[in-house]
């Protein structure tokens, strides 16, 4: 019995043990290697891709709870890697050894979209879920806070733009 | 008592001095592109440095790059000398390269020390081969020639791209004796230069060992024995008959089980069943006994010996003691162990994955299958944190071993319990301090014995306060143990430089002194006449522990308790202040300021990674991390119960760099030894409650 959902826009069957938990169907079937694994018991974040929208913990997701649901990973967070997570991310230089990034990305862009004028306590929480053994916290916080500039400036200048079309 | 044995560490050190004896740089990194000369290689001017005729510079940067930035720190110095802009840059991994490079390793800090001058000669050298080549071409006299921005510029106003010259300018002999830029001039050296691999890492590219994939590959996970155990039996009869599983197969003690997805074997996994033999396994209570006997042995390794400790603490006024302890850490990198290997009929070998030290897994896989080692090719993977934990290649033989038995190209891939279970560990220590002050509150005499379970030396006796004080008396004592150890992040000084800035602390609240200037008093000393022989520099220390005090506003922050920590190691100096209040009746760490002397200071941003990133681990692993063993088995198993410094558990951090334009020494761990100590101390200034141990109990 194959499982259907929708990866990054692309809609995908896969066939294998329904157990089987999201990161590795990622990783090992899908090739899609951006999702991290870092404990497999939701502890540290790297796994993390949104599921309907929701950041989520992959590796204690099994394949069967996603079955038709829309998945967004890394690789998918935006075509050009712009997003103003990832720009901030680069413009702050942001990691260190960078495996924990993917999970900190997503969980960032998803805290944005609920939260997009964060105050700086709200981004401490919003990101402590996440752990990253090379200590890059302050950077973390201070790029949450610069992408959450950057997307209310592409708002306005979006609207500008379809305000004078 | 247990022999001593050699430490890891030390083989490491002896190994990477070896390399560095007789290396001539113009006979090899400086011909390196003539040696494997062909079509493609036409404008490689040395082993790091590229340049195509359409004006492409690429740099190769040799060294594995495990998140200290050094695969963006090498190619900055070699940009800033050939004199081209950061953005026409690209930069390439190299893989293992020993006819080309020199110390390709990742480990004690020591990269931009060891290769700041073969990388500036590298730049610098195909600069002047550059000039040379215009000079030529427009016959003029090079020295009316000069350099900017990948262009020559000839004393008519002549221009000419590095491009347009790099074919003639690759011919030209390589200069001897190349001219560095004024440090003033730097346009590159000493900014902020961004991570070369960030727009991969911030894409979700493939860069990591674990991503690696290859034809043809199965996944395999591996059963270990507790620690002093060895495999008596096994029972994979369920396990074969599960879906995707290939093999489970059996060396050196270990159960290996193959198959074609990661999910598919740890599944498998966790149906084979082992039996192990083994006797008086360790637990807790065989650590503890074995600190409480290194303790009192008149057996222990006398480290330094200066006047007579002995008669000078019998006459002291005063006398301070105090003992510390940490237990066995795991390096815990978020990118667990893992290692790709295939095993060829044609006698060849592909390894590929993260290692900091490359070659040494060439040598030992050549050993171990008994192959030559100049048909083992290995590939650098970008590393999700080492800490020292790669420096070990247990993981790479593994793989290597497991292919060789099972005839299939294979990527063996720990858990994260595998990971915290299966070893090389920082070692657990006990240091004993004991200081003799005399009425006016001078130290006379200070001792130090340190008692480590698989620790090798575990003190640094030569390094300060020792120099400052009459009467020393510094002993180790090591004590064998089955559980693996082995270098993380700041080998010994990561606990010894807390134990010991926690114990002057408390020196000098006896003398009455503050602790700041008791140091600077010491350091006097020291500059004036030192006692025996020392490692460090005062002058050095002196600037640090000034400007800590300045930019921290020492004692003049009301309302704020403050703790002081200063140590050197791998090189560089580095001094901080811990500010602390109480909250709700707890001590809180609000800020720490760090002032740091590495010498130039290559890239600013990466810099202030090192740093704040090893003072964050530096008070994470002091305030939560340890491991118990129970019969050979270490637990806790995963970041649940072994906890980890999380993003709203950190302080505020300054870190300012002196600025002395001295060649770089090491960022990588030197931040990380004071840091327990400044903590420590600004707690106890808070609460007025001393920590002895690690884990921190507040
Ligand atoms: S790997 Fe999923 S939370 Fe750690
Ligand atoms: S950047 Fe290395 S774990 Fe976060």
């Amino acid at each position: 019995m194959s499982i259907q959902l929708t990866i990054n826009k692309k809609k995908v069957s896969l066939d294998i043990d329904p157990n089987t938990p999201l990161l590795w169907a990622l990783r090992d079937h899908l090739s899609l290697k951006g999702t991290k694994y870092g404990c497999g018991i939701a502890q540290c974040g790297a796994c993390t891709v949104w599921v309907n929208g929701e950041a989520t913990r992959s590796c204690v997701l099994p394949l069967s709870a996603v079955a038709n649901a829309d998945v967004t990973t890394i690789e998918g967070l935006s075509e050009k890697g712009d997003h103003p997570v990832q720009v901030a991310w680069d413009q702050l230089d942001v990691p260190q050894c960078g495996y924990c990034q993917a999970g900190q990305i997503m969980t960032a862009a998803s805290f944005l979209k609920k939260n997009p004028k964060p105050s700086t306590t709200e981004i401490i929480d919003g990101m402590s879920g996440n752990i990253c053994r090379c200590g890059t916290y302050h950077r973390i916080q201070e790029a949450v806070k610069l992408a959450s500039e950057i997307a209310a400036k592409k708002k306005t200048s979006s609207t500008k733009k379809s305000a004078k079309a | 008592m247990k022999n001593s044995r050699r430490s890891f560490l030390q083989q490491t050190a002896l190994a990477t001095s070896a390399f560095c004896l007789g290396f001539d740089w113009f006979k090899a990194e400086g011909k390196a592109g003539a040696m494997v000369a062909s079509t493609v290689e036409a404008g490689r001017f040395n082993a790091y440095l590229e340049i195509s005729s359409l004006g492409k510079v690429i740099i190769y940067s040799p060294n594995p790059e495990i998140g200290q930035g050094i695969k963006t720190a090498f190619p900055v110095v070699v940009a800033e000398e050939l004199d081209v802009d950061w953005k026409d840059v690209e930069v390439r991994q190299s893989n293992l390269d020993t006819q080309r490079f020199d110390r390709q390793l990742t480990g004690g800090s020591g990269a931009l020390k060891h290769s700041w001058d073969r990388l500036r000669k590298a730049g610098a050298t195909a600069r002047q081969m550059f000039i040379q080549a215009a000079a030529q071409t427009w016959k003029v006299d090079p020295s009316a020639c000069k350099t900017a921005s990948g262009f020559v510029i000839g004393p008519a106003g002549q221009k000419a791209s590095y491009g347009s010259l790099a074919s003639l300018a690759a011919t030209l002999p390589v200069p001897t004796e190349p001219t560095y830029k004024n440090r003033k001039d730097y346009k590159i050296i000493g900014k902020r230069t961004k991570g070369v691999d960030n727009a991969n890492v911030v894409t979700g590219k493939p860069v990591f060992g674990l991503d690696i994939e290859k034809p043809g590959m199965v996944i395999a996970q591996i059963i270990r024995p507790p620690f002093g155990a060895t495999l008596k039996s096994f029972d994979a009869t369920d396990a074969l008959k599960m879906p995707g599983i290939i093999d489970v197969v059996s060396f050196k003690n270990k159960v290996a089980i193959v198959g074609q997805s990661t999910w598919q074997v740890m599944q498998a996994r966790a149906a084979v069943s082992c039996k192990y033999d083994g006797q008086n396994l360790e637990s807790e209570s065989t650590h503890k006994k074995w600190f409480d006997e290194g303790m009192v042995t008149e057996n222990a390794q006398v480290n330094r010996k200066d006047g007579d400790f002995k008669a000078a603490i019998a006459k002291a006024a005063k006398v301070v003691e105090a003992t510390y302890e940490c237990p066995f850490i795991s390096h815990s990198p978020m990118e667990p162990m893992n290692f790709f290997a295939d095993v060829r009929s044609d006698g060849s070998v592909l390894l590929a994955g993260p290692t900091q030290v490359p070659q040494s897994a060439q040598k030992a896989v050549a050993t171990l299958l008994n192959r030559d080692e100049k048909k083992i090719e290995v590939e650098l993977s970008k590393m999700g944190g080492g800490f020292g934990r790669r420096l070990n290649n247990d993981y790479a033989l593994e793989a290597a071993e497991l292919s060789s038995l099972i005839k299939k190209p294979v990527k063996v891939m720990w858990t994260r319990e595998d990971d915290m279970m299966g070893g090389i560990y920082r070692p657990a220590v006990r240091y004993h301090f004991k200081a003799g002050l005399d009425a006016a509150g001078n130290m006379i005499a200070f001792y130090l014995r340190g008692v480590g379970l698989n620790a090798g030396n575990s003190t640094r006796q030569d390094n300060f306060p020792v120099g400052a004080i009459e009467n020393v008396l510094i002993e180790s004592v090591n004590q064998v143990s089955s559980v693996t150890t082995g270098p993380w992040r700041a080998p010994i000084t990561n606990f010894l430089g807390y134990a010991e800035q926690a114990f002057l602390d408390e020196v000098a609240e006896a003398a009455g002194k503050d602790p700041i200037q008791m140091r600077l008093d010491w350091l006097a000393r020291v500059k004036s006449n030192p006692v025996g022989k020392i490692t460090y520099e005062p002058d050095r220390f002196i600037e640090v522990i000034k400007q800590a005090a300045e930019k921290s506003n020492w004692k003049k922050k009301p309302g704020v308790s403050q703790g002081f920590s200063v140590y050197y190691s791998h090189l560089s100096y580095v001094a901080q202040v811990a500010d602390a209040v109480m909250v709700n009746g707890k001590p809180k760490i609000t800020h720490i300021t760090a002032v740091t002397d590495c010498g130039e200071v290559v890239n600013l941003s990466g810099a202030e990674n090192q740093v704040k990133g090893a003072i964050i681990d530096g008070i994470g692993h002091a305030m939560f991390a340890k491991l118990r063993f129970n019969e050979g088995v270490a637990s806790p198993s995963n970041f649940n119960s072994y906890r980890l410094i999380r993003g709203n558990e950190i302080p505020t951090i300054d870190a300012h760099f002196v600025d002395n334009g001295i060649a770089p020494t090491g960022l990588g761990e030197p931040a990380l030894p004071p840091t327990g100590g400044s903590v420590a101390n600004a707690i106890y200034a808070a609460s007025k409650k001393r920590l002895y141990r690690q884990p921190f109990d507040i």
